[in-house]
């Protein structure tokens, strides 16, 4: 019975909707779960766009890449800053054209291509039980060896590469040592992030790489106060999440009324609790309670994308000699 | 004369959709790209962990197809559906109930720590090899098991009969047949080992354990360096042909010829064969069992919290590996010749990566590959699933050519008279067994759709991920329960209707 169903809806999907001017925007694809921010991105902004907004989840810049100039997307979603070069070299995007003014991120951005939406920090998570969990980096890789760490492979996850990244940022020269000593108090590797976490609530390890707004959704949505986010005084690598909009959109003016949206109070009071992120223009004091309590590095770490670029191969091959060993 | 232009067909459709997806990638990238020094150093680990998982599986599994040949037990055709489980697990939830055995906090270092005995680290080459042989063990036994069936029961009457001993009868009946299954079992093993990554990853414990996969997503999707995905995809196609060739080389062994499909004589040994064979069962029920059991058991609380968008993606899930079946089956029937066995083991040595942007690519200018997602998706599944489907097929078929073809040739029989009467019913058992491992092999891919994924037509296992990229790892695990559940399901039922009335 369902088959004919779903045929004559594959068919009939884009010629029901084309009454609607339609919004297209690439997103990740967490973002488009039912507990993502994506469904609550659509209620908001279709409420004042009269159109209709659909989210195509996915691998963005690799999708991107191979459809070039040809993509149906109008705005994407969700890009890193460490991917953002490769991405601004495309030419595939237009500026936003969004006053900046309101962002409240802990660095300075001026980036007339890729707005931000929300950021937080790459930082080891542990559960309350660890007793004397590392107060510094440096402490982290003197730690004994029976303290056991999940992390993320640095060629297949953002988070990965984040913390090769951040470990670069810390130590320089000397990444490969510190890869070396932190060696044996790893476990493994997984490929994503959620493999690792995983692992992590499973007991598996004492830390898990994530991020220092992991906590914020054990507070949140489950009362549990017994997860944290270690603190180093060394800094913390900063993640933001990126809009833009592409140049050969054809629908420029919904576009635009899109990336104006993302700065306002409305969808920068929803994204906390919505994708688990400090949102990008929103003071502390607006933020949900559980982010308020939530322990935050002062000390930001920070590439910018031709930093990043130059840095990565060395960074990864840093991580992959010191782990090998 | 139509047969062969339906067998010309399928295999045609197959190499189109083989070759042409690495073919497009390779145009777009504008030529193959260079190798590094890390890329030999994945190809090595890849190849050393897939010989080893491979041969450990098929090994093992000798002793527990044999016990499962030779006893009878209540509950035996329960534990043979049951012990298959593992090989359709999807990942993430297989290395879960892994290492809930295996891991810090598992049974098996409980039990240790008990007994004052130092720790066991499951996180290694080992670990890999452990996981694999979890997935693949059920595989090469049920293909043994196949084999150990298909002996005519008049060749165990007459071995009897001329009072052969243990040790002659092993050399006579259960030793060709060993020869003529276990090397193409053993090469279904290697490919498929050949393109794991996930698992070589995250039990591997580090970048010493990077296979060829790994490298293949990391160029696809964190260079964006299409040369060197291609380059990669190539050598793993070469690798898993080269072990196909090879396969195929030493499996030339004769049959045993006709039957008359009389009841197997049971013989179920003395109390030392008995002994022998329970120790195995329990062994092999024991070490694929018990992960699933805590699967279940960690999923159960987690089934109350799954929302109308999980049920939504099991009925996705269900459609498609239905439909992937019903192309797999028609797809296999032409293929089930040598030739076409080893045209169809080059579909499992394709990265899925590579094939699902080849498709890309070829879809991208006709439609919108999104609203294609799930028939992509089917076709893809039915694809992968061929080379199974034709290992499991093709020896039946082949004897049932060769013992039945004068038959058929004296008797003047119509193409569908033949199908009807002689073929199917004699295939009935294996085309069970092979329907329910593409259904369940259906059920549980994650590969592809992730390319494609819709928001409205998540599948199962990405509805899995969605949940444990939301933190919601309890509702994960209830997802994940009820993605056993199905495939289990689904397996079962296809085997068992290719079983009804047979002994087995």
């Amino acid at each position: 019975m369902k088959a004919p169903i779903f045929a004559a809806g594959l068919f009939l999907a884009t010629s029901a909707l084309a009454q609607d001017t339609v919004l297209t925007v690439y997103a990740g694809d967490y973002v488009v779960s039912e507990w993502g921010p994506g469904p609550r991105i659509e209620e908001l902004f279709e409420a004042q766009c009269d159109c209709d907004l659909q989210f195509k989840p996915g691998d963005l810049l690799p999708r991107l890449m191979l459809e070039g100039e040809r993509t149906e997307a109008d705005v994407v979603f969700g890009l890193n800053t460490d991917v953002t070069k490769q991405a601004r070299e495309s030419g595939l995007f237009a500026p936003h054209g969004v006053d900046l003014s309101a962002l409240t991120l802990p660095i300075d951005w001026t980036d007339d291509v890729f707005l931000p939406f929300n950021y937080g920090h790459t930082a080891f998570v542990y559960n309350a039980e660890l007793t004397e969990p590392p107060t510094s980096f440096d402490a982290l890789l003197d730690a004994p060896d029976d303290l056991r760490l999940v992390i993320q492979d640095p060629r297949t996850s953002i988070s990965g590469l984040a913390l090769v990244l951040w470990v670069q940022s810390v130590y320089g020269e000397e990444a490969q040592a510190a890869w070396e000593k932190l060696a044996p108090k790893i476990v493994t590797v997984t490929k994503g992030w959620s493999e690792s976490y995983g692992l992590f609530t499973d007991g598996e390890a004492d830390m898990v790489l994530s991020y220092t707004t992991s906590p914020a959704y054990h507070i949140i949505a489950e009362e549990d106060t017994t997860k944290k986010a270690a603190i180093f005084p060394e800094g913390h690598y900063f993640m933001v999440e990126l809009a833009a909009k592409l140049a050969g959109t054809d629908q420029p003016e919904l576009a635009q009324q899109f990336m104006d949206f993302i700065l306002t109070e409305d969808f920068q009071s929803m994204i906390a609790t919505g994708n688990w992120s400090i949102p990008a223009a929103l003071p502390k004091e607006k933020w949900p309670e559980g982010f308020q309590q939530l322990d935050l590095p002062e000390k930001v770490l920070f590439y910018s994308e031709d930093e990043a670029a130059d840095l990565r191969d060395e960074a990864i091959e840093a991580w992959r000699a010191g782990l090998s060993q | 004369m139509a047969r062969r232009s339906v067998a010309v067909i399928a295999g045609a459709a197959l190499a189109a959709l083989t070759l042409g997806p690495i073919a497009l990638v390779l145009w777009r990238a504008g030529g193959l790209g260079a190798l590094g020094p890390g890329d030999w150093l994945a190809l090595r680990f890849t190849l050393v962990q897939a010989v080893l998982s491979a041969g450990v599986s098929v090994a093992l599994a000798v002793p527990v197809a044999k016990a499962f040949a030779r006893q009878r037990f209540w509950g035996r055709g329960l534990l043979v559906a049951l012990m298959g489980a593992p090989f359709i697990l999807p990942v993430i939830v297989a290395v879960m109930g892994l290492i809930a055995v295996f891991g810090r906090n598992g049974l098996v270092n409980g039990v240790l720590s008990t007994l004052g005995l130092p720790v066991f680290d499951v996180y290694g080459l080992h670990g890999v090899v452990l996981a694999h042989v979890f997935f693949n063990l059920p595989l090469a036994t049920r293909m043994l098991l196949q084999g150990w069936l298909a002996i005519p029961s008049e060749r165990f009457r007459l071995a009897a009969s001329l009072g052969l001993g243990a040790r002659a009868r092993v050399r006579v009946l259960d030793w060709p047949m060993i020869r003529r299954v276990a090397p193409g079992a053993f090469a279904v093993i290697f490919v498929i080992c050949l393109t794991s990554f996930a698992v070589a990853l995250t039990l591997g414990g580090g970048p010493r354990a990077t296979t060829v996969e790994l490298a293949i997503y990391q160029s696809m999707r964190f260079d964006f360096d299409l040369g060197r995905a291609a380059a990669l995809a190539l050598v793993q196609l070469a690798l898993g042909l080269g072990a196909g060739v090879l396969a195929l080389q030493a499996s030339r062994v004769a049959g045993f010829g006709t039957g008359l499909d009389r009841p197997l004589p049971l013989s179920a040994g003395g109390l030392c064969t008995r002994a022998w064979d329970a120790g195995w069962l329990i062994l092999a029920a024991a070490f694929l069992l018990v992960p699933l059991a805590s699967v279940v058991l960690r999923g159960l609380p987690g089934l109350v919290q799954l929302g109308p968008d999980t049920w939504r993606a099991a009925g996705h899930s269900l459609m498609l590996a239905l439909g992937s079946t019903a192309l797999c089956l028609l797809w296999a029937l032409p293929l089930t010749t040598r030739r076409g066995e080893l045209w169809a083991l080059m579909s499992i040595a394709i990265s899925p990566l590579v094939l699902g942007t080849g498709l890309f690519l070829m879809l991208r200018p006709y439609v919108n590959p999104f609203s294609m997602a799930l028939p992509v998706t089917g076709l893809i599944n039915a694809l992968m699933a061929l080379p199974f489907a034709l290992r499991i097929l093709t020896p039946e078929a082949e004897a049932v050519a060769r013992d039945y073809g004068r038959l058929r040739a004296s008797l003047r029989m119509t193409p569908l008279a033949w199908l009807r009467l002689v073929w199917l019913p004699r295939l009935r058992r294996p085309l069970g067994f092979a329907a329910g491992l593409t259904a369940a092999l259906a059920m549980g891919d994650l590969g592809v759709i992730a390319l494609f994924a819709d928001p409205d037509r998540a599948t199962l296992p990405l509805q899995v991920y969605r949940l444990m990229g939301a933190y919601r790892m309890e509702a994960a695990a209830g997802a994940a329960l009820l993605l056993l559940m199905f495939s289990l399901g689904l397996f079962w039922i296809f085997d068992r209707g290719g079983r009804v009335g047979a002994e087995t």
